[in-house]
């Protein structure tokens, strides 16, 4: 196994997440490619950390701090559309346009 | 390398085998026409994400993933996917009609990302370097060196745990109301 | 736990203290009681007698019994210890600790605390009686306490960060304490906000000097500070002024003294153990605790230090003289008192500073304690609702007169500690600021008689029958009056009392020495002027309040033009002013009026009809053609621009995040492959 086969495989994960990102109008499925794009983050970490040893296993360290960081996120996210689902009836961000000229 | 010598070894048909399934069910995350079906997609590329973290000697992380991911937050999204009623069918208003520049600026970063890869790590081999990592090492260092860190996370958590039930409570809407009236 | 380094140093000053034993030792119990006492009583309160009081009154009666035992070993035979425990590392070289100071500042300040707070907690049992979150108000009431303790027992700069944002968060709880009212909740959130303001120099301070010294540790950074370490010294005037800034806010310097007056929305007891010993002392005890950095690192920061500390004592003693509600007065005479500390510590003397600190925690407790018994009595803040109240409540009268006699400076405890603050701005050069401070007693013996005056003398305004306060409220009074009236001979110059010695060699026991300035023996024309000063300040408001005493317009007319009734009421000098003015200035004003007329007006017209048709000229040619262009072109193109780049603003997040991810890959681009 080569560093770069993990690290590649992250990088094509991150450019569906940026992908669908941009692409989805449904606000959770915006979020499930945001998750995409942190799971891509999380296997460069442990592939550095499996190569380049540190002595307090940082990068697997950082990898829990980020899938805790990530399981807020999604909390936080799904209240906030729920909010915008009750208030608006809709959950497409392309309906979401009151902040134009 | 070359790349039969790369193939020739076994743990790289694992690596292959997992690895487009997690490509395969990623690219049909951001591409389903089923709300459902992608997040449930979504626990496919965790599961193969996982088990890329097990070949990756990072035992306590990929448990961890399995745990939280595919155990609590796939359940959090497919909450939200039916209070928010969105069409669980199919549905071809799913996504927005300009595509093209979406694809070409991901198209744009992998290409960027695999580049320089290739280009700053080359063949560098994995697991040379020995035993997976202990969970022992990492429950030291997250209350170690990372004490003040982890207990700033917990926080964060305490403040999501807060943040979203004031938000997510129901208070009824003007909308609501009258709606509510009607009925 | 024991600091070996701290232990060498002790020696190598030939400082000579015992350690105080087992009552130093543990004395991170005496921190930790007030904040069980919180817990308790949010859990139980509601359900004893006493709404919880009785657990706070408790654990402030453990802490005041276990700091008289530490006072008395300090007096005795000086105690100096300091126990610490490693909580965690912050970043590489720093080590933070928690744990407690026992030392001759520390000791002084758990006293007060302690004492104070326990009789105004007694007092509050009667004083809140019958208030519906009673519960809650003790348990605020005790989180104030102890994260003053904490603060003041800090061995370090993050300890004492701790207590100092506890101190804050418990001051916030109380002053919105009837948060029913919009004013009190946004008196709390001013409170709150400018402390907030004053904290980010506190922590950049703390940051800054800790980063230079390599710790956080007052011990070591006072070291430093006494050894010359050069990379202190580097940073040492703007760590100082930082620092100093935070000490601003919470204890009320000129500019960020306008919280206090407003955090007179809270209970009365709050008021009284905020002035008094908690809260608005943190920022002098820091000063106090941080003494050698101001005195051998950071000269230059002292001149602003002072100046500001001037301008708080004098200014804020003005406003008090025009103040009607009873409690604001009280509050900016805190601020004129806290900038009498303030001063003098960055003048030098420290003894001097922490002296009045300590004399004014008692009487200023005292005249607040005095002014919500007569709160209570009256029903109104407003000092024309009062008067004549003398009749009525001799207990708090005989009080009161004994805390404004303290705080005036005649006789009482007040006396011996603003003469301490006189001499030493004196033998330290500041002849300037020296004569400010007498003014200012001036001022503040002036508004004493005011308020005197008003609330005691005369004949009663208000409309319910007056009361006595019941003896739980007036025992606590006649016990901070006794402190009020002799804490003053624990430190006259040169004297030094059989057994107990004085209140500087008391203070002198410090982890590390400092050259303070205080006086050697009494400084008897100074204080002279001083006591004279007091004395004419009495005498000039006692004559001009006492008179009208019955019409109800001539009392409020002193509220407006300042000195406005202060001259009318002595009018010859305005007579013979004018006469003075009339009969010399007269003949001179003729003759230049004479001219004026003639020979100046004559020129005057004759440069204006230039400039006049000079102007015709710059505005018709100049700036109607040339200027006047240039700047409809450039609305114009800005107009152009702004209504062609709105288009981008389309309120659709997906672009905005596809503009984003494009920013991002052309700068990695641009930084990979061009730069």
């Amino acid at each position: 196994m080569i560093l770069s086969q993990f690290l590649i495989l992250a990088a094509a994960l991150f450019a569906f997440g940026i992908y669908g990102l941009l692409v989805r109008r449904n606000i959770v499925l915006i979020l499930l490619s945001v998750e995409l794009m942190l799971t891509a983050v999380n296997i460069n970490f442990i592939a550095f950390e499996s190569v380049f040893r540190s002595p307090d296993a940082i990068g697997q360290v950082f990898a829990i701090f980020i899938i805790t960081i990530a399981a807020a996120e999604v909390g936080i996210g799904l209240a906030i559309v729920l909010m915008i689902f009750r208030n608006r009836k809709s959950a497409n961000v392309d309906e979401l346009s009151l902040m134009r000229y | 390398m070359t790349f039969s010598a790369w193939i020739s070894e076994p743990i790289n048909w694992i690596f292959l085998l997992v690895g487009l399934v997690v490509l395969a069910s990623g690219f049909r995350v951001v591409t389903a026409k089923n709300v459902v079906h992608a997040a449930l997609l979504l626990v496919a590329a965790l599961a193969g994400t996982a088990g890329l973290f097990l070949m990756l000697a990072a035992e306590f992380v990929a448990w961890v993933l399995v745990l939280v991911y595919i155990g609590a937050v796939i359940v959090l999204f497919l909450f939200g996917i039916m209070i928010t009623r969105a069409p669980t069918g199919q549905d071809e208003g799913l996504d927005s009609e300009k595509k093209v520049v979406p694809a070409l600026l991901s198209v744009g970063v992998f290409v960027l990302m695999a580049w320089g890869s290739i280009d700053a790590f080359g063949t560098t081999l994995v697991g040379a370097t020995g035993d997976p990592i202990s969970t022992e090492l990492i429950g030291e260092s997250l209350l170690g060196r990372f004490v003040i860190p982890f207990e700033v996370v917990s926080f964060v958590l305490l403040a999501a745990l807060i943040g979203s039930i004031t938000l997510a409570r129901k208070d009824l809407t003007p909308i609501e109301e009258e709606e509510g009236r009607r009925v | 736990m024991f600091d070996l380094a701290f232990i060498a140093a002790q020696e190598a000053h030939e400082i000579h203290a015992g350690d105080g034993g087992w009552w130093a030792d543990t004395a991170g119990i005496m921190l930790a009681l007030p904040l069980v006492a919180f817990l308790l009583i949010l859990a139980f309160g509601k359900r004893m007698k006493y709404q919880g009081g009785e657990i706070a009154i408790g654990a402030l009666a453990i802490n005041a019994l276990w700091a008289s035992v530490l006072m008395v070993l300090n007096m005795t035979e000086g105690v100096l210890t300091q126990t610490t425990f490693v909580i965690g590392r912050i970043g590489s070289g720093l080590v933070f600790e928690l744990g407690w100071v026992v030392d001759g500042l520390s000791i002084l300040m758990y006293f007060l605390v302690s004492v104070v707070g326990l009789l105004v907690f007694i007092y509050a049992v009667g004083y809140m009686k019958g208030d519906r979150r009673l519960p809650w108000f003790f348990a605020a009431f005790s989180l104030f306490a102890g994260a003053m303790l904490v603060l003041v027992g800090a061995p370090n700069l993050v300890q004492l960060i701790i207590g100092w944002e506890g101190v804050g968060l418990a001051s916030y709880l109380l002053i919105g304490f009837y948060w029913e009212d919009l004013a009190n909740v946004k008196a709390g959130n001013k409170a709150f906000l400018v402390n907030k303001v004053a904290d980010v120099g506190l922590v950049l301070g703390a940051i800054i000097v800790a980063l230079a010294v390599g710790s956080f540790d007052f011990f070591d950074i006072n070291e430093a500070a006494i050894s010359g370490n050069a990379e202190l010294g580097a940073v040492a005037v703007v760590g100082a002024l930082l620092l100093f800034f935070g000490a601003m806010g919470k204890s009320a310097v000129f500019p960020l003294h306008i919280w206090l007056p407003d955090a007179m929305a809270g209970p009365t007891p709050v008021s009284a153990l905020m002035h008094a010993a908690t809260m608005v002392t943190a920022g002098v005890y820091l000063m106090a605790r941080m003494f050698p950095l101001y005195q051998n690192m950071a000269q230059e920061a002292r001149t602003p230090m002072i100046i500001l500390g001037a301008i708080t004592l004098f200014g804020a003693g003005l406003l008090a003289l025009v103040a009607k509600d009873i409690k604001r007065l009280l509050a900016y005479s805190t601020v004129s008192q806290l900038g009498y500390m303030m001063t003098v510590i960055a003048a030098g003397g420290y003894t001097a500073g922490m002296f009045h600190l300590f004399t004014h925690a008692f009487f200023k407790a005292l005249l607040f304690l005095c002014a919500g018994s007569v709160i209570h009595a009256v029903h109104s803040n407003n000092m024309s609702d009062m008067g004549g109240l003398r009749k009525y409540m001799p207990r708090t009268y005989w009080t009161w007169i004994a805390g404004s006699l303290a705080l005036a400076g005649v006789g009482l405890s007040g006396f011996w500690s603003k003469d301490e603050i006189l001499s030493t701005l004196g033998n330290e050069g500041y002849q300037i600021v020296m004569w400010v401070a007498i003014a200012g007693a001036f001022v503040t013996a002036f508004y004493m008689a005011r308020a005197t005056v008003l609330t005691f003398h005369g004949s009663y305004e208000g409309e319910r029958e007056p009361h006595e306060s019941p003896s739980v409220m007036t025992v606590p009074l006649i016990l901070l009056a006794i402190p009020t009236a002799f804490a003053g001979l624990l430190n006259i110059p040169g004297v030094s009392w059989p057994v107990i010695g004085n209140f500087t060699e008391w203070l002198a026991v410090r982890i590390v020495p400092m050259g303070d300035h205080h006086a050697e023996s009494i400084d008897w024309l100074i204080g002279g002027i001083g006591l004279l000063a007091a004395v004419a300040g009495i005498a000039v408001g006692w004559a001009i309040f006492s008179k009208d005493r019955d019409s109800q317009e001539d009392r409020d007319l002193f509220e407006i033009p300042v000195f406005y009734p202060l001259f009318r009421r002595g009018y010859y000098i305005d007579d013979v002013a004018l006469g003075a003015v009339g009969a010399t200035i007269g003949p001179i004003a003729r003759f230049v009026d004479w001219t004026n007329t003639h020979i100046l007006d004559a020129i005057v017209n004759g440069v204006g009809m230039a400039i006049k048709y000079l102007g015709g000229f710059v505005y018709g040619i100049i700036d109607q053609r040339g200027v006047d262009g240039v700047v409809h072109g450039v609305s114009a193109i800005a107009d152009g621009a702004g209504s062609v780049l709105r288009r981008m603003q389309t309120g659709q997040v997906q672009q905005y995040a596809a503009s984003f991810v494009a920013g991002a890959l052309i700068l990695v681009v641009v930084f990979v492959f061009v730069l």
